[in-house]
């Protein structure tokens, strides 16, 4: 089974505040658990930019509703997004966007790639892979990807 | 967490059946899900609930009361969709509709035209030319049209088309973005709990299995299949379920990091669907 809902509009629930265009994508075939969907993407939004601190997440059970999910679903994600310290909840005012510190988040993210990248260029010597060979391969996937 | 109902050691004994000491609760404000195999006690835990039959012992407190002595008070409550159809055959829908808005208090007839107009039922039908879909739409918006605490249904889904299934989730959902509101409903198309249902409960002859999140359930409940090399009397004990074939074995298991450890990367592991769980645990009985 492959379902996917896209949800795309966050607003708060009085329909007034700015508009975020965010999608969040569910696939019931993927073994990544549902909450974890939804927390890693709402997460990719928050890291990316594209939401910003004190931007209203919709509440859990509006969520709940648009993405065809259960409210403990949501709940669980926009539990594990608190204790993270993506977004803060208020009772009776909802989810926001938490002040974030993305500076030694994306630092870490970025070491985690000169690592992976020093891997590759090792592994790539011992097979004889030139640079030139190595930079066209990485092109491609490049590519590959925006399609 | 507030309960809407509450059932604690019910019992029900009929000749050739029984509900054997049953407790659980349905939590306020969430969608629970009721599912067993056929005969397995659904549709007599229903109708406790709904005060059509007493209970031998035990006791059923719904919104904090006791059912039995405020049942009067309690039906006002109650929105119910049964699957039978429990109309006057011979009425049309709008004499039909005026008999049963008699019963309550707070019936709103806007509120049902537009119900009406949404499902696009005919007043002027006889209640017995309507289809099993409609004669479901008009029962729903029966059950809906007096601001019910608690909707309790069923099988409502079962001999409706996926397409108005799934409509009926959607306003299923739409119910509960008030958080007072309490669904209760019973199924064995699982399928239709997987996406939304909160809390499941699973009746098996006569007893609770297993009353949870479906969050808890998703994480808990494998379902695991390896070679057979990698089966032993040991790793046996941690299935619920298993079947070995020539070509290696397929079970279910409620402890998958104990499998991991155990069993390690040549099994696969995922996580297994409500239909898994109520298949594979109704067999294990079966063989026990």
């Amino acid at each position: 089974m492959y379902i996917l809902y896209i949800y795309n509009i966050f607003k708060d629930d009085k329909g007034k505040g700015k508009e975020v265009i965010v999608n969040i994508l569910i696939s019931n075939s993927s073994k990544e658990p549902v909450y974890e969907q939804v927390k890693n993407q709402i997460k990719q939004s928050i890291l990316k930019g594209e939401l910003k601190k004190d931007d209203p997440l919709p509440s859990m059970r509006r969520l709940a509703k648009e993405l065809h999910i259960s409210v403990i679903t949501t709940k669980r994600a926009y539990e594990e997004l608190e204790r993270e310290g993506f977004i803060t909840s208020f009772v009776g005012k909802g989810s926001f966007v938490a002040a974030q510190n993305i500076g030694p988040i994306q630092e870490k993210r970025r070491s985690v790639i000169e690592r992976r990248l020093s891997d590759i260029a090792e592994e790539s010597k011992n097979l004889g892979i030139s640079l030139e060979e190595l930079k066209k391969m990485l092109d491609m996937l490049y590519e590959e990807d925006e399609k | 967490m507030e309960n809407a109902v509450t059932l604690n050691n019910v019992k029900k004994s009929f000749k050739d059946f029984q509900l054997d000491n049953i407790s659980f609760s349905v939590k306020k404000g969430f969608i629970t899900g009721f599912i067993g195999p056929n005969g397995s006690g659904k549709t007599t835990t229903i109708k406790l609930m709904m005060n059509l039959i007493s209970q031998d012992s035990g006791s059923l407190t719904m919104f904090g009361r006791d059912h039995a002595e405020h049942a009067k008070h309690l039906k006002q409550r109650i929105g119910f969709v049964y699957a039978e159809n429990h109309f006057y055959e011979h009425l049309t829908v709008r004499q039909m509709k005026r008999v049963i808005a008699s019963f309550y208090r707070e019936w709103d007839e806007e509120l049902f035209v537009k119900y009406m107009d949404y499902f696009a039922l005919p007043w002027k039908k006889k209640i017995k030319h309507l289809s099993t879909g409609m004669k479901m739409k008009f029962s729903l918006a029966c059950a809906l049209s007096h601001h019910p605490d608690l909707i309790i249904m069923d099988e409502p889904t079962s001999g409706l088309d996926p397409v108005f299934r799934r409509e009926l989730l959607t306003i299923l959902t739409e119910v509960i973005q008030d958080e007072n509101k309490t669904i209760f409903f019973s199924t064995h198309i699982t399928s239709d709990l997987e996406q939304i249902a909160d809390y499941i409960t699973f009746i098996h002859n006569g007893k609770i299995i297993l009353n949870d999140t479906k969050e808890a359930l998703n994480d808990q409940y494998h379902i695991v299949r390896g070679a057979n090399e990698r089966m032993d009397e040991d790793a046996r004990h941690m299935f619920i379920y298993a079947r070995e074939t020539s070509v290696g074995f397929e079970g279910l298991t409620n402890q998958p990091e104990k499998i991991r450890r155990k069993m390690g990367q040549h099994t696969v592991l995922e996580p297994a669907s409500l239909e898994d769980i109520m298949v594979y645990t109704t067999r294990s009985e079966r063989y026990a």
